[in-house]
């Protein structure tokens, strides 16, 4: 109260700002988590909401259920195989300006499991923003990554972040996002197609991790 | 040591009932682990289910010893008591030809989605099971993950970029 | 049944193909009722649910796969991230059948010693049930509540083992490092502020008409169907059968404690409800009697080529540093053998069945996880309700989606 009526003085009636100080100042201030909880940092995210370190502070109040209605999708936990087209298909229910958070180890490149079941890496399916690492990570690192992306969202471009028609988005690259799927058809269908296409990928070859010894 | 003597009972039972029904028994560690042959565990799980108060199928999980062995699978039953809180074992090897076993869903309902987890890991079929698919892999996976030639990073990597 | 719902179908109606009326929703993987990545076909006539179907695997790990290319002492680590609401329950229960292959002989302190973080670890995971099923039915200032209380006992647990949620604190004979200064007094802080907290809690829910309502008379299992479905922990004790695996098959020595098993007998969310609230009343008993009993002595067991020895004899002696390099680098042979174990977990029974073929690592690890089986039974419980219900029957099974997709 008292920096404003010291201010408000001071200023013109009319004050001339960039576009993107204010509209990213709007968008970092009230980031809204879509609930993408999978498992045990699902918990610890649950622990940063609640009453001890409280996310809310930060802007993220509520945890919106439905990805339209969402701004952040913080990826928390181990991303199977069988749930991967899901998470892409609510990363593309999304709609702009959206953002991943990779919420611990498993998220970000599969963690202690490295095996047939775990995607290693989301960023295999999302494009990811912020990377949190830890096994859990504390409810601290997450409000950390919070505000790390608060930094990143106050230095984009507002042109960055267009809304498209969903017809027009399958098409286009906007930077810092993948082309939309095949939302309606049968996601089998996409993975075999998005297979097919990635001919630089040479699968027979083992990789790295093959040749190296299991324990 | 002092319950396996009660559960030793179970076995020289279960032969009195029929020898054919007993392949071999073993007593480690305070557990008895009796190993059925694959066409009678319904009749001896029923007789152990009605008689002799067994009345939980705690678990059912298979095994595999790997390819070169025969017989190569096992399926393992752990029974449990409510009334006298015993446990018993009941093993059923399985060769990788006919890796077939009669479903004990007729005995306890349990035994439904045990069963179908074994299948899904292992590829271990399940007679009369009502609806035998795959419980915890993707439908389309190719494959039995848990099985010892099944590598541990599978065989191709997910990515959709 | 609910006795609100008009027009029940009897059992003898329920279809095996939808008719045109009927409606199958999928309650979808992403949902912020069922507890994790569940999937639940519904059929619906209307608000009535005529059948429902529970998909799983969407949290598959693969962790069955990889204890076997692990030593007997790293599979620890993975099973933290089993039921993440009860780590140290899984570490127990994968502990303990290694030791029976092993034939080891825990020393009293360690066996104290767990028995108390279980039994800790066993309240955190009750608050976390409290506190997302009340979420899910509507009240949502217990959610809060519970996970202050929570906050509390991650810091204890933080203090003896460095993790709060993943805190693989128990070993292979006996527990990673003994307890801090000043642990008792603290755990004793937190033991005077439980039942306040509680009675805070139960004025805030079980108090509460509206919470009533909703949990009477919804889900009901009998007990003779329980057992059927394999049903175990309270949620069985909720239909009346009294069957707890620290009083029936004791381990850890657990039978030296004096506490009781709460059982109730109408087999709806309302009693497995009471269940669980009375059961932390028993853990907090539990946790008081081995502070009393407590005393200095071993930690782990006595066994040179299986149990790390202490920092300062690995830097001094030689053969305590040979034994450690061996340890961790090469593992110990386990004797040949199979063995099954179930402790009782704050969600049910909790077996593990291990099988060795004479190497450092394991042949076959399988773990029985309640809340497998528990929702295996789900079906059976809500048939005839609406789907409303069906997140409170879900949110009374208790389920964690770890546990049952391992």
């Amino acid at each position: 109260m008292g920096l404003e009526n010291a201010i408000f003085d001071s200023l013109p009636d009319v004050v001339t700002v960039k576009l993107d100080a204010v509209v990213n100042w709007a968008r970092k201030s009230s980031l809204w988590p879509a609930t993408f909880g999978l498992a045990c940092c699902a918990i610890e995210m649950m622990n940063s909401v609640s009453a001890r370190n409280d996310l809310s502070r930060f802007g993220a109040e509520t945890f919106r259920a439905s990805p339209r209605q969402a701004d952040v999708m913080i990826v928390s936990g181990r991303v199977s195989r069988k749930m991967a087209p899901v998470l892409r298909r609510i990363y593309d229910q999304m709609p702009e300006p959206k953002w991943v958070i990779s919420m611990g180890a498993c998220a970000t490149s599969g963690g202690v499991f490295d095996n047939y079941a775990i995607v290693q890496g989301v960023d295999k399916i999302v494009p990811v923003d912020v990377y949190i690492p830890g096994c859990p990570p504390r409810p601290e690192m997450l409000i950390h990554a919070i505000m790390m992306l608060q930094e990143k969202v106050m230095n984009e471009s507002v042109k960055d972040r267009l809304d498209t028609f969903e017809a027009e988005s399958r098409q286009s690259f906007v930077p810092g996002t993948l082309p939309v799927t095949e939302g309606t058809a049968l996601e089998r269908e996409t993975e075999i197609e998005v297979a097919d296409r990635q001919t630089s990928r040479p699968y027979t070859v083992p990789s790295r991790h093959e040749k190296r010894r299991s324990s | 040591m002092a319950e396996s003597t009660i559960l030793l009972e179970y076995v020289e039972k279960l032969k009195a009932e029929n020898a054919g029904w007993i392949t071999d028994f073993k007593d480690a560690r305070g557990e008895v682990t009796i190993t059925v042959p694959r066409q009678a565990i319904v009749d001896v799980c029923w007789v152990l289910k009605t008689k002799y108060d067994f009345n939980m199928l705690a678990d059912l999980c298979g095994a595999d010893k790997g390819p070169e062995d025969d017989p190569r699978f096992e399926v393992n039953y752990h029974l449990f008591s409510t009334k006298h809180y015993n446990r018993l074992r009941l093993k059923v090897l399985l060769s990788e030809d006919e890796p077939n076993v009669l479903s004990v869903v007729s005995v306890w309902k349990t035994a439904n989605w045990h069963e179908r987890e074994t299948y899904d890991l292992f590829g271990i079929i399940f007679d009369n099971h009502p609806d035998l698919r795959r419980i915890l892999l993707p439908s389309d996976f190719d494959g039995h993950a848990l099985r010892k030639d099944y590598p541990l990073r599978g065989y191709e990597p997910y990515s959709l970029s | 049944m609910s006795v609100a719902v008009e027009n029940i179908p009897s059992k003898f109606e329920v279809l095996d193909s939808s008719l045109e009326s009927q409606m199958t929703l999928s309650m979808g993987p992403q949902h912020p009722s069922t507890h994790g990545v569940l999937r639940l076909e519904l059929q619906l006539d209307g608000e009535m649910v005529v059948r429902t179907i529970p998909d799983i695997g969407y949290l598959h790990t693969g962790m069955e796969k990889l204890f076997e290319y692990k030593k007997y002492q790293q599979g620890i680590v993975i099973t933290d991230r089993m039921d993440y609401l009860n780590p140290l329950g899984n570490n127990l229960a994968y502990v303990m059948a290694a030791e029976k292959l092993l034939d080891l002989e825990i020393p009293d302190r360690a066996q104290i010693i767990r028995v108390m973080m279980c039994e800790l670890q066993r309240i955190a995971s009750h608050m976390v049930w409290l506190g997302t099923h009340a979420l899910d039915i509507g009240a949502m200032s217990a959610f809060f509540y519970c996970f202050r209380q929570r906050e509390k006992i991650l810091n204890l647990i933080e203090a003896c083992s460095g993790g709060r949620m993943t805190p693989s604190y128990f070993r292979i004979g006996g527990i990673m490092m003994d307890l801090p200064a000043g642990f008792e007094r603290r755990v004793n802080q937190f033991l005077d502020d439980f039942p306040a907290a509680m009675e805070m809690l139960e004025t805030l829910v079980s108090g509460n008409t509206i919470w009533q309502s909703r949990t009477k008379g919804i889900g009901v299992i009998t007990a003779d169907e329980a057992i059927d479905w394999g049903l175990t922990g309270p949620s069985l004790r909720g239909s009346g059968v009294n069957l707890d695996l620290r009083k029936h098959n004791p381990y850890s020595g657990y039978e030296t404690y004096d506490f009781d098993v709460p059982v109730e007998s109408d087999g709806d969310v309302w009693a497995r409800f009471r269940v669980r609230m009375r059961e932390m009343y028993e853990s907090y008993k539990i946790i008081r009697q081995t502070l009393e009993r407590i005393k200095p002595g071993p930690i782990k067991a006595d066994a040179p080529k299986i149990v790390l020895p202490d920092r300062d004899d690995m830097r001094t002696h030689m053969d305590s540093l040979i034994h450690h390099f061996l340890i961790v680098a090469e593992g110990f042979n386990v004797p040949e053998g199979e063995v099954y174990h179930a402790i009782e977990a704050s969600k049910g029974e909790l077996g593990v069945y291990m099988k060795s073929n004479g190497g450092p690592k394991p042949e076959r690890v399988h773990f029985r996880g309640p809340s497998f089986v528990n929702l295996s039974a789900l079906p059976v419980m809500c048939e005839g309700e609406m789907i409303a219900d069906v997140v409170a029957i879900i949110g009374s099974l208790d389920i964690v989606l770890g546990e049952i997709d391992r």
